[in-house]
């Protein structure tokens, strides 16, 4: 290697915790930063186009990010995520229980 | 940091996140320590749709029946303490649900000593036709289509009513206010507009309560249970104990619990439920306010105790919510496990070879869907992607299918067993037998004119 990485690779996990739950075929993703410090890297990189990626062929709908500063945390609206969703949805997660643990799973940098 | 006990407070304990939920939580927050109302939520979207089936088989039933035998083990002690009780356990009969609670009360011997309040007002199912002959055509919240589309097969409609009716029913003196589809958080905030007497229009006080009310609508969800952070550590969940609301008439209040009892109340285990099934932060609308989650500050005010404040409101809208449950069509789900070596290959296999079965049978779905849990049921693709397949032990194959119709359903449910014998090796896990078609009742949101809906009170003297 040519060039020492400046920037350490982390997941979210290391960084916030989270909780999910639905509304229809929305599933809904609450992002909590577990140090103060931690929320504006949130802010800057976990990005509604971010988390689309992320969840590529997860989710047939459009993302959306709501900023709470005062809770150090961000909502994400994932639509179509659920098959249906509710008692239409053929998903062991039906209700997006577990969508915010597959949020943890994304890579973020973090400076040195 | 310890404050004075403010005297005017009330406290208002969460004994139901859901129907279904602890049997032992409404006896032991009535039991653990000094509380001004239980609290209990038993409502889902889904739920009204069940109860309308079983008042259909018997006109007397319609509402959560679990309510009745928790309600029998703790009136003496609600009675004896002047503890209130609210619950939308009434379902689609509150009516029949005060009944049985009031006889319930007589055969306790609690004649002459128990009012229970009875909110209805909100089944639309017998005006369904007058209001959509008005114009109401209450178009489908995430898909823009109208009622009349589905409306041969409805099964319920109800309106979220607020935290009103609730309160005009304390008002009335009621001990128990038994509700059909009140708002979760209404069941808090009622009581807490009875006691400090809010007036309609002091919006950042309502949204308040609201937010206690959200806060601990999901009973233990708030307390150490479902909480990530730290999870490990947190303190015997085998006795958790479920949230209390201390409410003072500034609108501030603390959530906390029972001394002795497990979980843990935490600045962050409160912040997860706040978000829990949270859409636009600045504006969570409910019949009686909308309320900022934005606002909210909260502060650790001591072991198992986080202060809120902060809260802002404004003014409610002028519609009501509306739940319709509606038949959709039919499902089922089948498993079958498959085992080292090559599990994942098997299973993935063992999926191509139904599939096959089910064209050549010239079955049609809506939607057949598989998932190998164990590998990519919950996180899919990210999981899969950074998983080392060959080495699994073992693998469960689910697959699922949908139909308007029963019949392909049907005809799928007797497709898995045979993969016993005549698919990929090493399966087994098949001893729950057949799957059963089931039906899908479907949950159609809407929204409804507020003048369109009138909420009723009554009073049942036992």
């Amino acid at each position: 290697m040519k060039t020492r990485s400046r920037k350490r690779r982390v997941r979210l996990l290391e960084l916030a915790h989270a909780r999910s739950g639905d509304k229809g075929d929305t599933a809904n993703v609450g992002l909590i930063a577990l140090r103060p410090e931690y929320y504006p890297i949130l802010v800057k990189q976990v990005t509604a186009a971010r988390v689309a990626r992320h969840f590529k062929g997860m989710v047939t709908g459009p993302v959306e990010r709501f900023e709470l500063p005062n809770l150090r945390a961000l909502n994400f609206l994932l639509h179509g995520a659920l098959d249906g969703g509710g008692t239409i949805s053929l998903k062991t997660d039906a209700q997006g229980k577990v969508f915010s643990t597959a949020l943890l799973r994304l890579v973020v940098e973090l400076p040195r | 940091m310890t404050r004075a006990r403010d005297p005017r407070a009330v406290r208002i304990a969460a004994g139901q996140g859901f129907w279904g939920d602890s049997l032992e939580a409404p006896f032991r927050q009535v039991t653990g320590g000094p509380i001004d109302y239980l609290m209990m939520d038993y409502l889902a979207e889904v739920t009204m749709s069940i109860l309308q089936k079983q008042k259909l088989r018997d006109p007397s039933l319609g509402y959560a029946k679990d309510f009745v035998p928790s309600m029998e083990r703790i009136l003496p002690i609600v009675a004896e303490r002047g503890i209130k009780v609210t619950a939308n356990a009434g379902g689609v009969n509150p009516r029949a649900c005060a009944q049985a609670i009031a006889d319930v009360a007589r055969r306790l011997k609690l004649g002459g000593r128990l009012r229970i309040g009875v909110v209805t007002g909100d089944d639309l199912l017998p005006r369904l036709d007058g209001l959509m002959a008005r114009g109401h055509d209450l178009r489908n919240l995430d898909t823009g289509r109208p009622l009349s589309d589905v409306r041969d097969r409805v099964l319920a409609a109800n309106a979220y009513l607020g935290a009103w009716p609730v309160v005009e029913a304390l008002r009335r003196g009621a001990d128990v206010v038994v509700t059909g589809r009140v708002t979760d958080t209404g069941l808090t905030l009622g009581p807490m507009i009875h006691a400090f007497d809010w007036p309609p229009d002091a919006w950042d006080l309502l949204a308040a309560g609201t937010v206690a009310g959200h806060t601990i609508e999901c009973g233990a969800q708030c307390s150490g249970g479902n909480c990530l952070v730290d999870w490990e550590r947190i303190p015997d969940l085998a006795d958790v104990g479920y949230p209390i609301v201390e409410a003072h008439p500034d609108g501030t209040f603390e959530i906390s619990k029972h001394p002795g009892t497990g979980g843990r109340i935490s600045v962050p285990g409160v912040t997860e439920q706040l978000v829990y099934e949270m859409g636009d932060p600045t504006a969570y609308i409910t019949p009686d306010c909308i309320a900022d989650f934005t606002t909210i500050r909260l502060e650790q005010a001591g072991k198992d105790r986080v202060r809120v404040s902060g809260v802002r409101g404004k003014p409610a809208t002028d519609k009501l919510k509306v739940s319709v449950a509606y038949f959709y069509g039919y499902k089922a789900v089948g498993t079958l496990v498959y085992g080292w070596p090559d599990a994942y290959k098997k299973a993935r296999a063992a999926d191509r070879v139904l599939r096959q079965r089910l064209e050549n049978l010239g079955l049609t779905f809506e939607a057949i869907h598989t998932e190998l849990v164990g590998a990519d049921a919950t996180h899919g693709r990210l999981a899969l992607e950074e998983l080392a397949v060959d080495d699994l032990p073992e693998v469960q194959l689910r697959i699922g299918v949908r139909s308007p119709d029963k019949a392909p359903v049907e005809r799928f449910t007797r497709e898995i067993a045979p993969l016993i014998l005549n698919g990929p090796p090493s399966v087994t896990g098949f001893a729950g037998g057949r799957p059963k078609p089931e039906e899908i009742v479907a949950y159609w949101p809407a929204l409804l004119d507020k003048r369109m809906v009138e909420p009723c009170v009554e009073i049942v003297e036992v």
